[in-house]
């Protein structure tokens, strides 16, 4: 078991004629069962050809009706990129991965309205995709330094969720999913939409909830869990030492009006019962202690 | 991005928002010469800079005379303006706008923002009209008036009027308002701000609706759609350093420390500051060299922080990822060649190809310090800054 994703998943990779969408379709396919599990690319104008094996589609539905194809991935530019996204929604896909980074916002909150009353859900944009540890890996996240096993990650970042990753694997502590939420202000499923599923997985035992300066969902999804969660979360907050309003590399990462600090998540996650470092080292035996 | 006041105004009366006249101006000269210009005998002589609170600094004085007009022109132009928002050192002031003077009978704040929660464009409207909203919103946020905006439908009337009667809008200036809110979210709209407001919007001893300041950011992602709004950027207003590494394509803020930071990954850019500062040492900067450091990118960041003459070490924090160590550790070999490096440089590499990333390091006859992890990294680093 896992959440959002598994070897039964059948992905299709918008964008997959660029370099990046070739990069890392070619790194998916290597790891683990992604050889059965990419079966279709997407690129208009580019039907009929083929990237290592995988056969390329004009669009989308296409690509569905062919293939099968229940999930997307998208590494289209910028500017067409919340397009891409409404195109995967049109075509009733059960889940779109954006790891395109710099999509204007004003494109985001018109694709999002679209979305309303859809079944399709949105991972990112500007994330490191979504991966199951030993059965299927969708996204830009180095695949050899996670494990099977027992935690969910949840982060909006994309090395910092490598750095926990990578802490809780040294221990032994293998990952049931590690989700990259993404860094945008406007995005698809957000810390609590994802810790939903985590209590809803029976392979889940923790969750580490990786966050960061900007907005408000660290703070829904610790409310959340002290209502819901029956499983421990340990958390970090980045950003600790951010100067407000300025934007620290992601786009969401901004303290605006005094909101959305560092102090303030990390109060509130400690009262709603999880556990919290302001020690970025110590994530995995943070995890750790709570098992 | 941001822009200045003058400009936002320019912006805003494109798309129909009225607006006192004003005459933007580089020198006292031209400050006088813009009241003529105007007429009447009352002017407002403001200070443009991109920090708000400039009334409060001494940055916004009213002129009854043309001597007056001279005179606070020339203590304003030049003077080094210090506001809350500008920190200590205040924001050299370059530019002024001279306007007419407004007869104010009732001021109004109104705002609009990008709201994470609804995933739209929020109006805000206050009675509460230039104050410092963030203070009312803190103290007393029920006199804070919010709307979501449809995104495809744009403000309706409902809504505009809604909002408008609730801040106290008299009925027979509610035409006005309603199509001064409804050209603020074209504006904002078409232009892809990420900020709009207007604080105060006045109601005037005439009975109209007035826009007597404004300010407006916008969405660096979508600039390249609005090449119109792109060349309103002052480059003055911004930080050097910061320029520099934006032409680099790096994301670069200078802090008050004097540890610098070169680390791949927003996030993890963030934990290495916050790690350093969990141990007692103080940051130099935030530098998220991104996904493709090569030896260039690496060579233009270090070159970036070595100018900050507080900089007494340095820690680069890599987590190859589909960036390989090896790549990494040739890139840093190469970049503390080119720069000569003189302060201490303590590295931790983790990920892809590690090991090949640390022989490299190891025999590059460059005086690294190795680091294991970040804790690690973090001590080594604010050892070698006391000079340990």
């Amino acid at each position: 078991m896992a959440i959002l994703i598994d070897k039964a998943t059948r992905v299709l990779t918008q964008g997959i004629t660029g370099k990046t969408g070739q990069f890392h379709t070619s790194a998916g396919i290597k790891y683990a069962n992604g050889r059965a599990c990419y079966v279709a690319g997407v690129t208009p104008g580019k039907g009929g050809q083929a990237f290592e094996g995988v056969p390329i589609f004009n669009t989308v539905r296409e690509a569905k009706a062919q293939t099968g194809a229940n999930v997307s991935v998208i590494y289209v530019p910028p500017p067409y990129a919340a397009a891409a996204i409404e195109e995967a929604v049109d075509a009733d896909l059960d889940l779109v991965i954006c790891i395109t980074e710099g999509i204007p916002v004003r494109d985001m909150i018109r694709t999002r309205y679209r979305m309303r009353g859809k079944r399709t859900l949105l991972i990112g944009p500007n994330c490191p995709g979504v991966i199951t540890p030993d059965q299927l890996k969708i996204g830009i996240m180095p695949g050899h330094i996670h494990k099977q096993g027992p935690v969910g990650v949840v982060s909006r970042s994309g090395t910092l969720t490598y750095e926990a990753v990578s802490q809780l694997t040294a221990l032994g502590l293998g990952q049931s999913s590690c989700v990259g939420i993404g860094g945008d202000p406007i995005n698809g499923l957000k810390h609590v939409d994802v810790m939903r599923m985590f209590n809803d997985d029976p392979s889940t035992e923790a969750v580490v909830m990786v966050g960061e300066i900007g907005g408000s969902d660290e703070e829904e999804a610790a409310r959340w869990v002290k209502a819901n969660m029956r499983k421990p979360v340990v958390g970090f907050i980045a950003g600790v030492t951010a100067p407000p309003g300025k934007r620290m590399g992601h786009a969401g990462a901004i303290i605006s009006g005094g909101k959305g600090t560092a102090a303030e998540k990390l109060a509130i996650m400690e009262e709603c019962g999880i556990k919290t470092t302001r020690n970025p080292a110590e994530m995995g035996r943070l995890l750790q202690s709570v098992l | 991005m941001k822009i200045h006041e003058y400009q936002a105004k320019e912006v805003l009366r494109k798309f129909g928002v009225p607006t006192p006249r004003g005459i933007a101006c580089f020198s006292v000269d031209e400050a006088v010469e813009a009241g003529r210009k105007l007429g009447g005998n009352v002017w407002v002589v403001k200070a443009q800079i991109h920090a708000g609170g400039r009334g409060k600094g001494g940055g916004v004085k009213l002129a009854r005379s043309e001597e007056e007009l001279r005179a606070h022109a020339g203590t304003i132009l030049g003077m080094q303006l210090v506001t809350h928002q500008t920190g200590p050192a205040g924001q050299t002031v370059r530019r002024l706008l001279v306007e007419e003077g407004a007869d104010i009978r009732q001021e109004y704040y109104v705002g609009m923002v990008v709201d994470r929660v609804s995933q739209r464009v929020v109006l805000m409207a206050s009675a509460e009209g230039g104050m410092d909203i963030e203070e009312v919103a803190a103290n007393s946020p029920e006199k804070i008036h919010k709307v979501a905006i449809d995104p495809f439908a744009g403000l309706s009337d409902a809504h505009a009027d809604e909002v408008a009667r609730k801040i106290g809008i008299a009925h027979s200036a509610l035409p006005q308002a309603r199509t001064l809110l409804q050209d603020l979210y074209r504006a904002f709209d078409g232009t892809d701000a990420s900020l709009a407001e207007i604080n105060p919007m006045i109601l005037t001893g005439q009975g109209s609706v007035l826009a007597l300041d404004a300010k407006m950011n916008f969405d660096d992602n979508a600039l390249y759609r609005h090449p119109e709004i792109a060349a309103l950027r002052d480059l003055d207003e911004e930080d050097p350093a910061e320029i520099e590494a934006s032409k680099h394509d790096l994301s670069y803020i200078q802090l008050q420390g004097d540890i610098g930071c070169l680390v791949n990954g927003a996030g993890l850019a963030m934990a290495t500051m916050d790690i350093i500062k969990f141990y007692g040492g103080a940051p130099a900067n935030f530098l998220d060299v991104g996904g493709g450091a090569t030896a260039e990118r690496v060579t233009e960041a270090f070159k970036i922080m070595l100018r900050n003459p507080e900089l007494k070490a340095i820690l680069v924090n890599i987590f190859g990822g589909i960036m390989k160590c090896d790549v990494i550790a040739t890139a840093l070999v190469e970049a503390a060649r080119q720069v000569s490096l003189k302060v201490p440089l303590v590295v931790r590499l983790e990920g892809t190809n590690v090991e090949l990333g640390k022989t490299i390091l190891a025999q590059s006859g460059l005086a690294t310090i190795a680091a294991a992890n970040m804790a690690d990294a973090a001590q080594k680093v604010i050892a070698a800054a006391k000079g340990q």
